[in-house]
């Protein structure tokens, strides 16, 4: 009946943010939502299988706290140029995690930290290739997103 | 009941000019480096400013300045900010490995080069369904 149980619920979510929390609403977006999920289903894309649920919360959060801080460093890099001794360099980042949903998760997060860019991941030498606006440390930086994100994302995907 | 613009609280005013400033602001600064930043690398930064806290600074502030005027709560402007944070990446990383294609083929200097064990397949990798 339903093959994707989540993405039923956030599109059912979804129509009544855009169109208002009615009844009505809610019955015709349910509509919706089942045949777009069956729509889903025919594609037959890899289902995450997530085992910490709570974890992804922690994710957020730590996101969120490092988006604010690398908007300011960005900006004042832009505005004041960047401090002496540091450069902006490309790093290759070795990865453990092989999750689509993981990597996916893992590039939106490095994308919109400003300062960080994912551009290019190769699968077969798990490595991805990353510029970084405002190079202190090659290690450090690797360090962190090993130890932040990567960490999380191993806990929470199975 | 719907407030007019004018009847707005002064914590509501002060909220929604703050994260209306911040979002403009940080937009306007990352519009700025996207004008000055030397290489394409660099630049690709700046807009991540615009699409991080540009669009949510803005967004916030559409939600408390609506929520308080309309007295219910109006949080639809999330799916915005979703569908940006979730969307930037496929369009900046498509520009990003074109660039890199490209310096990559004209021996520019300014991308590094790829391993020699993958070079037989270059450019392939991730794209070929028979990978996965």
């Amino acid at each position: 009946m339903l093959p994707y149980p989540i993405l039923t619920v956030f599109l059912i979510l979804m129509w009544l943010l855009l169109n208002g929390f009615t009844l009505g609403h809610f019955v015709l977006g349910t509509l919706v939502a089942v045949f777009a999920s069956w729509g889903m289903a025919s594609l037959r894309p890899d289902k995450p299988k997530i085992r910490n649920w709570h974890l992804l919360f922690k994710l957020f959060g730590v996101a969120f706290y490092d988006i604010i801080r690398s908007n300011l460093a960005v900006a004042s890099v832009i505005l004041r140029g960047r401090p002496k001794g540091h450069t902006s360099s490309f790093l290759l980042l070795p990865l453990e995690i092989e999750d689509r949903t993981a990597l996916a998760l893992l590039a939106v997060i490095l994308t919109s930290t400003p300062g960080s860019a994912w551009l290019e991941y190769d699968s077969h030498d798990r490595t991805v290739l990353l510029h970084v606006l405002d190079l202190v440390d090659e290690e450090q930086w690797i360090d962190t997103i090993k130890n932040r994100y990567e960490k999380l994302l191993m806990e929470i995907f199975a | 009941m719907i407030l007019a613009p004018a009847d707005l609280p002064l914590w509501a005013a002060i909220g929604v000019a703050f994260f209306l400033l911040i979002g403009a602001s940080l937009t306007l600064i990352g519009a700025i480096g996207f004008l000055k930043l030397p290489t394409f690398y660099e630049r690709i930064h700046a807009p991540t400013l615009g699409t991080s806290w540009g669009v949510g600074g803005v967004m916030l502030a559409s939600m408390i300045f609506f929520t308080v005027t309309e007295s219910r709560l109006v949080v639809h402007e999330v799916l915005i900010g979703l569908f940006i944070t979730v969307t930037t990446p496929v369009t900046f990383m498509l520009l990003a490995r074109a660039a890199l294609h490209r310096d990559r083929a004209e021996n520019t200097g300014y991308a590094p080069e790829k391993k020699k064990a993958s070079l037989p397949v270059q450019e392939d990798g991730e794209t070929h369904p028979a990978d996965n």
